[in-house]
């Protein structure tokens, strides 16, 4: 092919771009149109094993109606993004920043699902915040984000410049989850422990509150102590530990920092007693960076495993098996819910009279939500954009599989 | 007045370790008084932090080598690491060598990984010195600066690539970029108990032993090449002068070529040994062990040999220390106050630069 061949294929190809961008059509008042929902989780990286399921739940939950909200007067389409680099292999700052920018600019997106790490959110809610862009998060935990008086001073009004609130999540809040995991420690007969976290928002923030809540309870807490999640191994830190023989050690913190060389450098140094996790770890990529050492962890998270779900939650599951041919993880039904709150708030909108391309309306109408019918049974979103549902389980990793142990009060 | 102000710096330096170093779990008379109660666990650490530091200073030598003939900091050496590791993985994962094997299995298996992770590195330093750094040698130093980095993103994609063929190689797992489990096919034995029969309170197991020993020969080895061989002396002569050595009738390319072997070689080596040790690998991990490789490097004197496996040594032992009597959170302040404190005082680091003049 000659220089001029090329260069014509490039114009075509240039052009052909810019002419598709401008040919979706502007969506006129509550005529109907078609309005843009995003998700923000990290794909690159060992979380993608969690976030695809995600993925695929809201797709499947929104392909369920077709696309189509209002009487098929309003079309969605759905575009997931990525929050995560090659260079870090998780969630990085620098691209949630991006993706907020993208978000607030692009006035055809209405809403946002996500992020997965409380990190993330902390990043992205008030660039949102701004443009009255809501949120609906299927996985952060972090308690800061939205309960006053729970996480750090001045949380969590820090995050919304606007004095108006535009997140929300589906899962229950860490102040829940270690709160439970302390008393669950107890009940399974620990006297002391000894607890870790990845120094992130999310993993310190727990186990902030696993410590508070064990003292509470009565227990020993030897000692808290940060890990750097990019070491290469721990072996001088789990001497350390294991030489002070806490009868539990727990960890706050997610599988990309390094939880299975932690754990692994823990069971090396010879430490028999008992190691608890939360929902971070709780994902076939933390089994198998961990190998035999994850043999036995505890682990605690919101809401039911796969295989305990019952109900409509059973159905959406065996559908879900159905349609991609592979078992969801945890977080899947919390993605799937997400989009029901979604399509939920713009049903509503619509009846309102107002158009879905209205921030504020499709805003307000996710904090109304109330005694939504989900497949994970009734439930509303408080003033804080908290959902009422309660449900934590404590789960244990036996033979590399996770097995339901009880249901956390 | 001189004295003064030669001093300063050192009165500033303890001044704020005094206020601020309980900050970051520095209590002068509580570790003392560990130390006093439970020597051992002292012992033991420094165990703990001589393996740690092996690797480190492993991957060290490859920065320093290729310092010491070009002046350039190859910042896709700590990549070229994790291709070794993922390399030796690969292999192992071919042999189907598993935990359970027999010991001679484990052993041909581990040497084979070995062998193909020496070579596959070598020659990939080699290709990217040829196509990344020739053209620019005498371009100003921050171009091939500049290379280095953007050859470091490239190796370092190409490790998130080869994570993700999971149908060539089902030993990648799950995921591209999941830190994938290293089989162990040194297991721990501790040598004290179950070598000699000694029942002492610190353990030194299989692992550790052969990090610290195959790190050893490794430099020892290095050492003689670089001494004692003509390629060596070649070696020297170009660090030197390059000009000078390329008038003497030295083939500066294959002098420079064989230089960047030999780093991927030994990049190779720690590759392995880490895999072994730690039994864990990412595509990361050369990222982030390649930034404390080259501070070692720089802390004992960047283009020195034997500097750059104290200063390794000496950084694993220095971690090691603040995890068990400083804090873990604030090991890496720690770790890098002590190099700013080294560069404040000897800016060529402890033992020096030994490379001679450059034009």
């Amino acid at each position: 092919m000659s220089k001029r061949s090329y260069l014509i294929i490039s114009v075509i190809v240039v052009l052909s771009t810019v002419l598709s961008a401008c040919a979706t059509p502007a969506p006129a008042g509550g005529a109907g149109g078609t309005v843009t929902v995003v998700s923000d989780l990290p794909m690159t990286g060992s979380s993608l094993g969690q976030t695809q399921t995600i993925v695929n739940a809201i797709t499947q939950a929104f392909e369920s109606k077709g696309n189509k909200v209002c009487d098929g007067k309003w079309t969605i389409t759905y575009k997931p993004y990525d929050d995560a680099s090659a260079a870090r292999g998780a969630w990085d700052p620098e691209v949630v920043t991006k993706n907020a920018k993208e978000y607030a600019s692009n006035t055809n997106i209405v809403l946002v699902i996500g992020t997965f790490n409380s990190g993330a959110a902390k990043l992205m809610i008030p660039i949102l915040n701004a443009e009255n862009l809501a949120m609906v998060s299927p996985a952060n935990t972090y308690p800061g984000l939205t309960k006053p008086g729970k996480g750090e001073k001045g949380e969590p009004e820090v995050y919304y410049p606007n004095k108006v609130r535009n997140y929300s999540r589906v899962v229950p809040a860490d102040d829940l989850q270690g709160a439970v995991g302390a008393k669950w420690a107890k009940e399974l007969g620990a006297k002391s422990v000894y607890v870790l976290d990845d120094q992130e928002l999310y993993g310190k923030g727990l186990a902030d509150v696993f410590n508070k809540a064990a003292v509470a309870n009565g227990l020993t807490v030897i000692a808290q102590e940060g890990i750097d999640g990019k070491a290469a191994d721990y072996k001088a830190l789990a001497t350390k530990i294991n030489d002070k023989k806490p009868d539990l050690i727990y960890f706050g913190g997610i599988t990309q920092n390094n939880a299975g060389q932690l754990f692994k450098d823990i069971r090396n140094v010879g430490f028999k007693g008992m190691l608890m996790g939360p929902d971070g770890i709780y994902e076939e990529a933390f089994v198998k960076a961990a190998g035999d050492a994850s043999e036995n962890v505890y682990l605690t998270f919101g809401g039911l495993p796969v295989d305990k779900l019952t109900g409509k939650a059973a159905e959406w599951r065996d559908a879900y098996k159905a349609k991609f041919k592979s078992d969801p993880e945890v977080y899947a039904i919390y993605g799937y819910v997400s989009a029901q709150v979604t399509m939920d708030a713009f049903e509503r909108v619509c009846k309102s009279g107002k158009a879905l391309t209205d921030r504020a309306a499709v805003r307000e109408a996710v904090f109304a939500t109330k005694d939504l019918d989900s497949v994970l049974g009734k439930f509303s979103l408080d003033a804080n954009g908290d959902t009422t549902d309660t449900t934590m389980s404590g789960v244990q990793i036996r033979k590399g599989k996770f097995e339901f142990v009880t249901l956390l009060k | 007045m001189q004295l003064v102000r030669r001093f300063l710096p050192l009165v500033i330096g303890i001044y704020l370790l005094l206020f601020f170093g309980p900050l970051a779990g520095f209590d002068f008379f509580r570790i003392v008084g560990e130390i006093y109660n439970k020597p051992s666990l002292l012992l033991q650490q420094l165990i703990n932090g001589l393996a740690n530091g092996s690797i480190v200073a492993i991957v060290a030598l490859g920065y320093t080598l290729v310092y010491g003939i070009i002046e350039l900091v190859n910042f896709a050496h700590g990549d070229v690491f994790m291709l070794g590791a993922f390399m030796a993985l690969t292999v192992i994962g071919a042999t189907g060598v598993t935990e359970t094997s027999t010991a001679s299995e484990k052993l041909t298996a581990a040497l084979l990984a070995g062998a193909a992770a020496i070579i596959f590195c070598g020659v990939i330093n080699v290709i990217i010195e040829r196509f990344a750094y020739r053209r620019l040698r005498n371009a100003p130093r921050l171009a091939p600066l500049i290379s280095a980095i953007g050859v470091s993103f490239i190796v370092q994609n190409i490790g998130l690539f080869w994570g993700g063929l999971r149908s060539f190689f089902p030993i990648m797992g799950v995921n591209s970029a999941a830190p994938k489990a290293f089989p162990d096919l040194i297991g721990r034995v501790d040598v004290f108990k179950d070598w000699f029969g000694l029942d002492l309170p610190i353990t030194l197991s299989t692992k550790e032993l052969m990090v610290i020993v195959v790190a050893a020969a490794l430099m020892v080895g290095l050492r003689l090449l670089v001494q004692y061989t003509k390629i060596g002396k070649a070696m020297r002569a170009t660090a030197e002068n390059r000009d000078a050595a390329k008038i003497m009738g030295i083939d500066i390319d294959r002098v420079i070529s064989f230089t960047f072997l030999l780093g991927g070689a030994l990049a190779g080596a720690a590759g392995l040994m880490f895999g072994l040790y730690n039994n864990t690998v990412v595509f990361t991990m050369g990222f982030t062990g390649g930034l404390r490789a080259f501070t070692s490097a720089v802390l004992g004197g960047i283009g020195n040999i034997t500097g750059a496996m104290f200063g390794g040594i000496l950084i694993g032992l220095l971690a090691a220390f603040s995890d068990q009597y400083f804090s873990s959170r604030w090991t890496n302040a720690w770790v890098f106050a002590i190099l700013v404190t080294v560069m404040v005082f000897r800016p060529t680091g402890l033992m020096g630069e030994n490379v001679g003049q450059k034009a």
